[in-house]
């Protein structure tokens, strides 16, 4: 029974920290722009496409693995550029729509250039399962949680200490504002879709060995990451690591406990418990309305 | 007495005629459309993508209301779509019940369903809104994927063919003229609504729902009745469309699904009844017309959908009657 409960814990957490990379970017770019990113998932498909794509080509894994969060950046560069800034003055519902149309291109893209077969990664370090307490842990499960882990610090780092950080929320709390004092609010969009993409992709890449990958694993994982987002609290950074961490772990304990085959629905009917009596998320503020 | 008489006359200069107006020209070239196109109809095939389009669109005039109109996004629409369609199934093949009476129980029972589980949900707002329909549409798709006992699970079901009054409809010419029929009394019915008080007390909660409330509009039971309205609608659709195929599978209820009815909304245009039906019309003709490209497809559809939101960013109908009507001036 206790081995299994860390067992279960294990497996939720591991998939918990990588909804919450994938929520990050939702949160960062609704905090630029006011809209959600529905091609959020594909930039995690990316960066674990990309990465098998590199290995295969004979690069080592250490240049591989930056590459490939690399290419998923340039992409999102591409895609602020080409699809969001031309319509960066539409409504909120047209920009969920643009974002739609980018991620079936991004998927239709990925399907032509690595097929619609399943890839893995192989594994960072050994392959050898960690007996501890009785529970068995993938040494990649490490991996991602060490992975995440430093994402975070590294992002509470950027946001607290940097210039561009400190613009990057200055334009979240108030855009007009940020303009008076300077901060070019255009850059600021383009620099949260290139963020928001390698902590999608960097999510990407650590997973692949355990989960696999395949030019559509980015639509599951986007909608967890936009549950994550929206348990926490949309565009609160520490509301977004805590929905992907409960997210993770209400699916890890409701397969091990409950049935395997409802963990999503359990995950699901537990988040909108939560919505229902804090429409805010757990960390959202109550949010007065401006009339 | 002059005051009356002018302010009559100038609004009867202003309002176009009746023909003029979307609900009566509109609604007669519809009607046009939908009884001169068999003569355009070369085989089954265009037939039944044209069955495909009537169907998409008697959804998306219902949805429309709730998202062009009431402004309330609903992410989870293919779950009502698929429990219409699941519920009349289930009831005439495990029930034994006859789908004259089947098809309308389920529809009922669908509406009841929303009823009940749209007042907790539309309290919510905005994102939130989106993600509680989402998260609801998702369950409902679990649900059928898991309870094969009932639903036959990921494999979908097959669903007996419908039978009125002793007469099998069956064969495409038969099923078109049935879902244009329904299409046709959907639009008339939106119109109806639209121009009704109660479409006044949409579009002002539209608007503002502060300024909604201090005219005495109550907002939740207005929203609500929107809701339920638009989920019967899609339970409808679902229903015929799960009786004309003679299957049904649970992509019918996928996230996909809910997602593919908003964008057919959005890009024919929000708060436009005939929005919805261009909107469904291109977007359910597109994917066919685009399986010549095979592997290009989805980034073909996907490239569309961007190039028309970013130049067309009200969706078609509206934009494209808005620079009419710039032309006319």
């Amino acid at each position: 029974m206790g081995s299994n409960w860390l067992q279960f814990v294990a497996s939720g957490v591991t998939s918990g920290a990588i909804y919450a990379l994938v929520a990050l970017g939702f949160s960062i770019i609704y905090n630029a722009s006011g809209a959600i990113n529905f091609a959020q998932g594909e930039f995690v498909m990316i960066g674990g496409m990309s990465a098998v794509m590199l290995l295969a080509l004979g690069l080592p894994l250490l240049v591989a693995l930056p590459l490939a969060v690399l290419v998923a950046v340039i992409v999102a560069l591409l895609v602020e550029k080409l699809a969001i800034e031309p319509a960066r003055h539409a409504g909120t519902v047209t920009l969920i729509i643009i974002t739609i149309g980018v991620a079936m291109f991004l998927r239709g893209l990925a399907q032509l250039l690595w097929g619609k077969g399943v890839h893995r990664l192989p594994a960072f370090s050994s392959e050898q399962p960690i007996e501890w307490l009785g529970a068995t842990i993938l040494p990649q499960s490490l991996w991602v949680m060490g992975g995440a882990a430093l994402a975070v610090v590294a992002l509470s780092w950027f946001y607290g200490r940097t210039l561009l950080g400190k613009a990057m929320r200055a334009t979240s709390h108030n855009r007009i504002a940020a303009q008076l004092v300077g901060i070019n609010t255009r850059g600021v969009l383009l620099a949260s879709f290139g963020l928001a993409a390698g902590l999608g992709a960097l999510g990407g890449v650590l997973i692949a060995p355990i989960a696999f990958t395949s030019y559509d694993s980015g639509i599951m994982l986007g909608l967890k990451g936009f549950a994550a987002a929206m348990l926490g609290g949309l565009g609160s950074f520490t509301g977004a690591v805590l929905g992907g961490l409960v997210l993770g772990l209400l699916e890890g304990l409701g397969a091990g406990f409950v049935s395997s085959a409802y963990k999503d629905a359990i995950a699901f009917v537990v988040i909108l418990a939560v919505l229902f009596l804090m429409p805010g998320g757990l960390l959202g503020g109550r949010g007065s309305e401006r009339v | 007495m002059d005051a009356a008489a002018n302010v009559s006359e100038t609004r009867s200069a202003a309002e176009p005629r009746w023909w003029a107006r979307p609900r009566g020209g509109g609604l007669l070239l519809l009607a046009a459309v939908i009884a001169l196109l068999p003569l355009v109809l070369a085989n089954n095939y265009f037939y039944e993508v044209a069955i495909l389009v009537a169907l998409n669109a008697t959804v998306c005039v219902g949805l429309n209301l709730l998202i062009g109109y009431a402004g309330q996004i609903s992410l989870g629409h293919a779950g009502f779509f698929a429990l219409g369609g699941y519920g009349s199934a289930i009831l005439a093949t495990r029930y034994a019940l006859p789908p004259w009476l089947s098809l309308p129980l389920a529809c009922a029972a669908v509406a009841l369903l929303a009823l009940l589980i749209g007042r907790p949900t539309l309290r919510l707002k905005g994102h939130t809104l989106a993600m509680a329909t989402l998260g609801l549409g998702i369950i409902v798709s679990i649900v059928i994927n898991t309870e094969d006992g009932l639903t036959g699970g990921p494999d979908g079901m097959a669903v007996p063919p419908l039978v009125l009054f002793g007469w099998t409809v069956a064969g495409e010419r038969s099923w078109y003229w049935i879902t244009g029929a329904v299409l046709l009394v959907t639009v008339w019915l939106a119109f109806n609504l639209i121009e009704s008080p109660s479409g006044r007390a949409l579009r002002a909660l539209h608007g503002s729902e502060v300024a909604a409330q201090t005219l005495g509009i109550d907002n939740g039971r207005t929203k609500l009745q929107v809701f339920v309205l638009s989920a019967l609608v899609a339970a409808v659709a679902g229903a015929l469309m799960a009786h004309y195929a003679g299957f049904i599978t649970p992509a019918k209820a996928s996230f996909m699904h809910s997602v593919e009815l908003v964008i057919m909304v959005v890009f024919g245009g929000m708060a436009s009844v005939f929005g919805a039906v261009v909107g469904a019309a291109v977007l359910t003709m597109l994917p066919q017309a685009l399986t010549v490209l095979k592997d290009y497809e989805m980034m073909v559809f996907g490239g569309v959908l961007i190039a028309t939101m970013v130049f067309f960013p009200q969706g078609v109908v509206p934009t494209l009657a808005q620079w009419w009507t710039r032309r006319q001036t």
